[in-house]
């Protein structure tokens, strides 16, 4: 009983390619005809000058990244694995746990440390931001924030405030105050804002300069005191789930990974995007800097955790077992950079030795997925927040 | 429902589900024999028919789904909200009034189900049909996505007019009744699919064009970096954690006691100083030290200058202008009581960029003082006596991988063997008793039972024992 009028084919064969796919009319030599999407895309691309077709610069595309494979592979004399076999092997570890922190009510997200090394920052699925003495297991203050899952936190480097975001799309800063009395998400302050879920953040050297990477795809420089954007970077074609500033000595660089498969370094001044690595086979769920900056970890749903090194431009390292099947979602290095601790979504953390790519332990001891680790800044314990609602000090 | 549906064009996919059940809905709505009741709607001349009034749409949801009014209003509202129905008289105007206001069925090819992603290309030539058909018929905010098409898909604008030209010409033949509709059904279409108000977003279908020729271009750039061999990059990650091996705490083992050091200044802290200049200038009392140092060789004012500068680019914006100011009065300006020492090219440059103070303005020149700091007064700090004699008195912090057995060292010290002082009570007490047998006072311990008492636990006890006798 609706209208016949306007009658057209709406899914079938393409005239051009023959896929079943949903179809679209158009005329070609005032005949109607009809062709799938990627089809008209073609041919409307048709009119390009120097005679370029989309096929030809898709081949161009193609040969030029096998070259860079090709120029990489040059200057690529020794493998990690080789140079490491004069180091010791490592025993295993005698880390425990040391304390658990429980109060969270849901899922634990993200957690940071301070600098004083004791104090950290935690956030959780229900709203919440706590701010942990790990020493004595003290909850110094609460935050509640409007909305739920709350996954990024981040600790100032004076100590003084820290800044948390989620889906609410923003990132806010809260200062810390000594007064018990005190409500603290009144004077939380709005400073980044995105078009989709903020997915962590972490300030610069100091209180003044916010980094915050989105689901949006895109990774942002704030000024905390006004709010103002100084810098976007744009390049990742899906998600950016993770981001780390570069520990050198011009500190002008960070590295981003999401869910284009792709980790990318960034110049922080200029906006652009300096390196680009691709081999993992899913996403990226974190990223970190080697603690001499020269190099960085990556965490992935493929159940890998790779090293790149910046300096030779490629991957050197994959940390990888047939045994680990589930997703890793966090890694960070210990002090010397000798060992990389990865959580993984199997409820477990394996220490792996770095230069020699093998896993010297594996730490139980949460009953859900890890969401995040974290060495302490002086090297002397690791911290785990986990989905099962606590936080672990290792040591 | 995880945070990964919500990306990657996720909202979609969640929708799909409900746009199958409303398209059930709408066919039953269509059903010859149990569907809705059809009227036809007048234009002057021309009558279309398949048009409905909100009156019946809402009572025929009522009686097929034994629901109220007001429910039916709101599941008839979201009918019209994704473009299932639209209406004839205010077309913009997404809602269902329960009165004689009349609505049309959108046709399946109009589907958004269907139809979506609604690419940027259909836009494209929808635009640009309305343009050629009539002049000015563009809206606004229309106009504005017109041109900002023709700038993001330039390359495609001949094969746009080419289809706007043809669909036009080929709607001219079709009857005047089925061409209104058919420009109902369109319209209707894109309000739902780039509403007014909504910011125009990079949408999902992307420009396959502009993807591979950034792609390219990146691969270009890739291709002229310079890069370093395997060989060289990778001792540098073993020297490095051979450096800091004996520093790393987790894999050296902790003391169980206190996870967390406290801050006296031990050897390991000073040899880290030793590493790198900015570990060094990291640690507070490192840079205290140094600062010492430097006011020794009257060169304090590098130090000073650089961390000027620090505090500029970290920190607060109101206050740049104000600092910029005080640092150039101090350290730059002809004749300052704290002159720095910088090459007259990077001075110029920076006296240029003072005139319009920003963040990064002394950047070049923090640099250039840095690296003198690095390469002249740092190393002759390591060999000077200020930093050996800290290294000499700082603490020497606990070995845990080998066990100390505490007794050890205190054998030194030892008090002499328990039975040698026994003994020696022994003698005493008999003079003493023999002395004393007329008064009947206990004796006071001698000095070498005191002594004898250190030793061991049993000693004290067969002493005391003995004296009590």
């Amino acid at each position: 009983m609706c209208d016949q009028t306007f009658v057209a084919v709406t899914f079938g064969p393409c005239d051009s390619c023959s896929k079943a796919s949903p179809l679209m009319n158009i005329y070609i030599k005032n005949e109607p005809i009809n062709y799938c999407s990627f089809c008209v895309e073609m041919m409307a691309c048709q009119g390009l000058q120097k005679g370029e077709t989309l096929a030809s610069l898709k081949r161009e595309c193609d040969n030029l990244k096998k070259k860079l494979e090709e120029e990489r592979g040059k200057l690529n004399d020794v493998e990690l694995h080789q140079v490491a076999e004069k180091t010791e092997v490592l025993g295993a570890l005698s880390v425990k746990t040391r304390r658990v922190l429980k109060g969270h009510g849901n899922k634990v997200l993200c957690m940071d440390w301070c600098k004083d090394r004791r104090r950290l920052v935690s956030s959780s699925q229900d709203g919440k931001v706590i701010v942990w003495d790990a020493f004595t297991l003290n909850k110094e203050h609460g935050i509640t924030l409007p909305c739920t899952w709350v996954m990024a936190c981040a600790y100032a480097p004076s100590g003084c405030a820290v800044a948390c975001g989620g889906l609410d799309n923003k990132c806010s800063v809260v200062p810390l105050s000594l007064d018990k009395t005190e409500n603290l998400a009144a004077k939380k302050k709005s400073v980044a804002m995105h078009t989709n879920y903020v997915s962590g953040c972490t300030f610069t050297n100091s209180d003044m300069q916010l980094l915050t990477c989105s689901g949006d795809g895109t990774c942002a420089l704030w000024d905390v005191e006004s709010g103002q954007l100084l810098q976007s970077f744009h390049g990742h074609t899906a998600d950016v789930l993770s981001l780390d500033l570069a520990p050198s000595e011009t500190g002008n660089t960070f590295v981003s990974g999401g869910c284009d498969k792709k980790a990318n370094v960034w110049d922080m001044r200029s906006g652009q995007n300096i390196q680009s690595f691709e081999s993992h086979e899913s996403d990226i769920n974190c990223v970190k800097y080697y603690p001499s900056g020269d190099a960085f970890a990556s965490a992935s749903d493929d159940a890998t955790c790779r090293f790149y090194d910046l300096r030779a431009d490629r991957e050197v390292a994959v940390y990888q077992k047939d045994s680990i099947i589930f997703g890793a979602s966090t890694v960070d290095f210990s002090l010397s950079g000798r060992l990389l601790f990865a959580g993984y979504n199997d409820y477990t953390i394996n220490a792996w030795d770095v230069l020699k790519g093998t896993r010297v332990s594996v730490l139980f001891g949460h009953e859900n997925r890890i969401s995040r680790v974290r060495v302490s800044p002086d090297g002397t314990a690791l911290c785990s927040a986990s989905w099962d609602n606590t936080l672990r000090i290792w040591a | 429902m995880t945070i990964n549906t919500l990306a990657k064009g996720g909202w979609y996919r969640e929708q799909m589900t409900c746009f199958r059940k409303m398209e059930k809905v709408i066919v039953a709505m269509q059903d010859p024999d149990m569907g809705m009741k059809m009227r036809n709607q007048r234009l002057l001349i021309t009558v279309i028919p398949h048009a409905m009034t909100g009156r019946d749409v809402i009572d025929w949801l009522i009686q097929k789904y034994n629901i109220c009014e007001e429910e039916a209003l709101h599941v008839g509202g979201m009918l019209v909200r994704y473009g299932y129905i639209y209406p004839l008289k205010e077309p913009r105007s997404l809602v269902l009034r329960a009165d004689e206001t009349p609505y049309r069925f959108q046709t399946p090819y109009f589907w958004t189900s269907t139809r979506w992603p609604a690419s940027e290309l259909d836009y494209a030539i929808y635009l640009a049909k309305k343009n050629i058909r009539k002049q000015g018929e563009l809206m606004e905010y229309e106009k504005e996505r017109y041109s900002l098409l023709h700038k993001r898909i330039n390359h495609t604008w001949d094969f746009v007019v080419m289809q706007a030209r043809e669909q036009l010409r080929a709607s001219k033949q079709r009857r005047k009744a089925d061409r209104i509709v058919l420009e109902c059904q369109e319209q209707a279409y894109w309000l739902i699919n780039r509403p007014p108000v909504r910011s125009l977003t990079l949408h999902y279908s992307a420009v396959l064009y502009h993807t591979v020729l950034s792609c390219i271009e990146s691969c270009r750039r890739a291709l002229g970096r310079n890069r370093v061999k395997s060989s060289i990059c990778l001792e540098g990650f073993v020297k490095f954690s051979e450096q800091y091996q004996n520093h790393d705490p987790i894999m050296q083992g902790c003391l169980p006691s206190n996870p967390w050091i406290s801050d006296d200044t031990n050897t390991h802290r000073l040899e880290r100083w030793s590493f790198s200049f900015m570990e060094l200038l990291n640690d507070p009392i490192g840079r205290r030290e140094f600062m010492t140092y430097l006011e020794k060789e009257f060169s304090a004012e590098n130090l000073c200058f650089w961390q000027a500068c620090e505090d500029i680019r970290h920190g607060e914006s109101s206050k740049i202008i104000q600092k910029v100011e005080d640092v150039y009065k101090n350290f730059l300006a002809p004749g300052a009581a704290r002159w720095v020492n910088i090459d007259s090219k990077t001075m110029d440059k920076t006296l240029e960029g003072i005139k319009h103070p920003h963040r990064f303005v002394m950047d070049d020149a923090q640099l250039h003082i840095y690296f003198l700091m690095k390469k002249d007064s740092y190393p002759r700090y390591l060999k000077s006596d200020l930093y050996k004699n800290m290294l000499a008195k700082a603490i020497v912090p606990q070995e845990t991988k080998k066990s100390v057995f505490p007794f050890m060292r205190r054998q030194r010290h030892s008090s002499p063997s328990p039975a040698q002082a026994v003994t020696q009570v022994t003698e005493e007490d008999g003079r003493a008793m023999g002395a004393g047998k007329a008064g009947t006072n206990s004796l006071p311990p001698s000095p070498l039972s005191l002594l004898v008492t250190i030793v061991t636990i049993q000693g004290v006890l067969s002493v005391y024992s003995f004296i009590s006798d």
